[in-house]
């Protein structure tokens, strides 16, 4: 791939990137968040037809612009959301071959079932995969749904195959069975392999070359032979642009959220210690997947928690539901916006009033909705909300001033700890400096934050002290005053 | 931010389109009254017509607020239908065979409507059966359960029990009054202000187009939405069960399956409603335009001496239009 660019409303996501891949190796491609590690590979594999630059194929010049060119060449990617690729309620053999069911049918009409089966068993045998044909994919564990969807690559002629994120999701073991299977394709099919990660050792462990890329663009490529972890994270970095953050000084006095061998039923989360002072900003952070989002969701109650104790001011607390975390002073800002922190169909003041309703209403649950209309216009005044009116639908406002709708919801409801997951998330400059403001008005105002975010530069900008999470499980617990981003890279990519 | 910018020329063609989608329903009210009276001048626009309009609507009416309530929660009450049938069956029973008082009677009813709902809400809630399917399987065990508790037939005063023992209860007259005409009517109105003020100026009703508006962000923000779906289906089967104890007045006695002719014009004036006013979603005013629209309809139908059998053919088709109205803007 030469010269490839793409822009995004906004973003120039890649420039001039150079990419090459034998079909003899596999290679790593690795990147802080945001690097435009899968932005390449989409566009490798068809998936956006906007993007400038040429790809040649065996020295020839051809031409992606769709999912169907890049099959058509040999070129397979799974996607890290294997669920979104596969139909669950069909069998493997119908999963594995569903391209050809699609597009190899001809004039033909009736499906040869036993053909089907004793195909799709000829592709698992030659992968060495044990699934039975006949079984429900909804029934099958994330690692062998990610099989089946290999197993559909390799239906087909394929001759590249992306990777995006393969572990991420996966257990140990799971994990090992992949690298297994990836070791196949690459020695015995003649498979080039790209191995999107952000799990370092493993890339250490499976991959021969790495590319790394830093802000769209291409840092280095090089046989991994002789790198070191260290050496990768600091191509990774590279000069960041610093960005200001208000950070106030705050006197932080005693313990309010205390949290005691936490873990989320399924698992997602595992014995979690962690502490928040009064006044404090507690940073927790680690790369996507590292299990951010699922902690915030289990101390709120969003996912149920298997075991483990979440203390408020030395009182015990008993949640079961966000409603129970709600009643006893914790409050969440969610990652996902417009599907879970704000009502887009509703005006903005039926927003900002939805968390605290009752503050609203007379005795009988009448609204006062005279009182109801003041509090939102102050909230939109307070927070600088840019709206016409506190009647607008909140669908209709921008990402930041969502965010600020979101924040103001909680800000009303008077909670003791405020929980942020990924707040900058789609947030511009300006509205990302008023978030942070706001976040350290509420550490002045004796509130604990816990503020889960993947950028390292806001961890180091704004927290106190920070915990990193590798795979659950909080791996360190580092104070920011004296932490790097290179320390906090390390330890998310699970350095010990 | 498109809608921060309305100032811009937005074209006719655009205006004519907003105006109809808002209006098209009760627009379409007028057109029919309009086409009736032309037709027959001196028969359709009669205060006493109006009023035999009003009362034909009143159960439909009551119907369709319940399941307009199930529709805020993003629900859909099925068994309503066959819940007004149950009522019909309950409550003259409870005259006929256990000789209770009007009250009591109709305490007991709702009762049982609200153990109804509790299953609903149980299977939809808990089990987390889609609502369609639950409401589907209430409206069958409904049917049969009244059938059964009737002894498969009808009950009427002076009708002996199937095993032959006598009976001796009457319909007292005061249960009588509430199907006459200006009783049911205002039963239906109260009905219609008391559902329309609980959704738009109570927190509750707020929350339960919360609720229905996105679940995980009510979640989220600590609405506990069990209990707010569980109230919806509560409601609504207490709202089917007042048709059925409307219709038991009416037709003084219980017949089998006589609440389930209900269920589609109920189904169908509440999702009329969605457009009224530009509302854009299930509320009560809108549900009781909805309702008008069917009655009036109905109402001219019959004075037209159209043919019953080919009625609904008419009936089906203006429906659709009115519902086109609701959906042809939502994309």
């Amino acid at each position: 791939m030469k010269d490839i660019s793409i822009e995004f409303p906004g973003v120039k996501a890649l420039s001039n990137v150079n990419f090459t891949l034998n079909n003899a190796s596999i290679q790593a491609l690795v990147g802080a968040n945001g690097a435009g590690k899968s932005t390449l590979m989409k566009i490798m594999a068809g998936a956006y037809n906007h993007y400038t630059g040429t790809i040649l194929l065996n020295g020839e010049e051809v031409n992606i612009r769709s999912p169907r060119d890049a099959k058509k060449l040999g070129i397979e990617i799974v996607y890290q959301e294997v669920d979104t690729a596969l139909v669950p309620y069909l069998s493997v053999a119908e999963n594995i071959m569903l391209n050809v069911l699609v597009n190899k049918m001809g004039h033909k009409v009736m499906v040869h079932w036993p053909a089907i089966h004793k195909a799709a068993r000829q592709i698992l045998k030659r992968l060495n995969i044990e699934l039975d044909t006949n079984e429900i994919v909804e029934n099958l564990k994330l690692s062998q749904k990610q099989m089946v969807l290999i197993a559909r690559a390799i239906a087909e002629d394929c001759s590249f195959l992306i990777l995006d994120e393969p572990t991420a999701p996966l257990s140990n073991t799971e994990t090992e069975e992949l690298f297994r299977l990836v070791r196949d394709l690459h020695d015995n099919h003649n498979v080039g392999v790209v191995f999107i990660s952000h799990r370092l050792p493993e890339i250490f462990e499976i991959c021969e070359e790495i590319t790394i890329l830093k802000d769209g663009k291409v840092v280095t490529h090089q046989p991994i032979e002789g790198l070191s972890v260290n050496r990768v994270i600091e191509y990774m970095l590279g000069q960041k642009l610093s960005e200001t953050f208000p950070k106030r000084a705050v006197e932080i006095s005693g313990p309010l959220l205390q949290v005691h061998k936490l873990t989320e039923k399924e698992g997602a989360v595992r014995d979690i210690e962690m502490v928040v002072h009064a006044g404090e900003i507690v940073g927790i952070s680690g790369l996507v997947g590292a299990g951010k989002t699922e902690l915030c969701k289990t101390l709120f109650g969003a996912l149920p928690i298997g075991s483990g104790d979440i203390k408020l001011k030395n009182k015990k607390l008993k949640i079961n539901t966000p409603y129970a975390a709600v009643t006893q002073g914790l409050a969440l800002v969610p990652e996902e916006r417009r599907k879970e922190g704000v009502l887009i169909g509703e005006p903005v003041y039926s927003n900002l009033s939805a968390a605290n309703l009752s503050r609203f209403s007379t005795p009988f649950g009448f609204i006062k909705s005279i009182a109801e209309r003041i509090n939102a216009k102050k909230m939109i005044k307070d927070l600088g909300i840019k709206t016409p009116s506190e009647n607008q639908k909140v669908a209709y406002l921008s990402g930041g001033n969502q965010q600020k709708v979101a924040f103001g919801k909680w800000l009303i409801a008077d909670a003791e700890v405020f929980i942020f997951d990924e707040p900058t998330k789609g947030v511009d400059v300006g509205a990302k400096h008023d978030i942070f403001e706001l976040i350290g008005n509420l550490a002045a105002a004796g509130k604990g934050v816990i503020y889960a975010s993947c950028e390292f530069a806001e961890i180091l900008g704004i927290t106190d002290r920070a915990y990193v999470m590798y795979d659950g499980m909080i791996a360190k617990e580092l104070d920011t005053k004296s932490t790097t981003e290179e320390q906090l890279l390390f330890y998310s990519t699970g350095g010990k | 931010m498109q809608a921060s910018t309305p100032t811009k020329a937005i074209p006719f063609t655009t205006h004519l389109i907003n105006f109809i989608t808002k209006w098209g329903s009760v627009l379409t009210i007028f057109v029919l009254i309009i086409f009736f009276t032309i037709s027959m001048p001196n028969s359709f626009l009669t205060t006493s017509n109006l009023t035999t309009i009003l009362r034909s609507i009143s159960i439909v009416t009551v119907i369709a607020i319940g399941v307009t309530v199930s529709l805020t929660i993003n629900g859909f009450d099925l068994s309503v239908g066959s819940m007004a049938t149950f009522a019909d069956t309950l409550v003259i029973s409870m005259f006929v065979w256990h000789m209770l008082p009007t009250v009591p009677a109709i305490l007991v009813t709702i009762a049982v409507a609200l153990i109804v709902g509790l299953v609903n809400a149980f299977l939809v809630v808990k089990i987390k059966i889609p609502d369609l399917l639950v409401t589907l399987s209430m409206l069958f065990i409904l049917e049969g359960v009244a059938m059964t508790y009737a002894g498969g037939g009808s009950i009427s005063q002076g009708m002996p029990r199937l095993d032959g023992t006598p009976t001796f209860g009457t319909l007292p007259s005061s249960f009588r009054l509430i199907g006459q005409a200006p009783y049911i009517i205002i039963i239906m109105l109260v009905v219609v202000a008391a559902v329309h003020i609980f959704l738009n100026y109570t927190k509750y009703g707020r929350y339960l187009y919360v609720v229905g508006g996105n679940m995980e962000a009510a979640r989220l923000s600590g609405i506990p939405i069990d209990r707010y779906r569980t109230l919806a289906y509560l409601i609504s089967a207490s709202l089917a069960a007042l048709g059925g104890i409307l219709l038991a007045s009416r037709i003084g006695s219980a017949q089998i399956n006589a609440g389930a002719g209900y269920l589609m014009p109920a189904v169908a004036a509440a999702f009329i409603g969605f457009s009224v006013a530009g509302a854009g979603r299930p509320n009560a005013i809108g549900t009781f335009a909805g309702a008008v629209l069917v009655g009036v309809l109905e109402n001219g139908l019959v004075m037209m001496s159209i043919p019953y059998y080919s009625m609904n053919i008419v009936k089906g088709a203006v429906l659709a239009i009115a519902l086109a109205f609701t959906y042809v803007r939502k994309k």
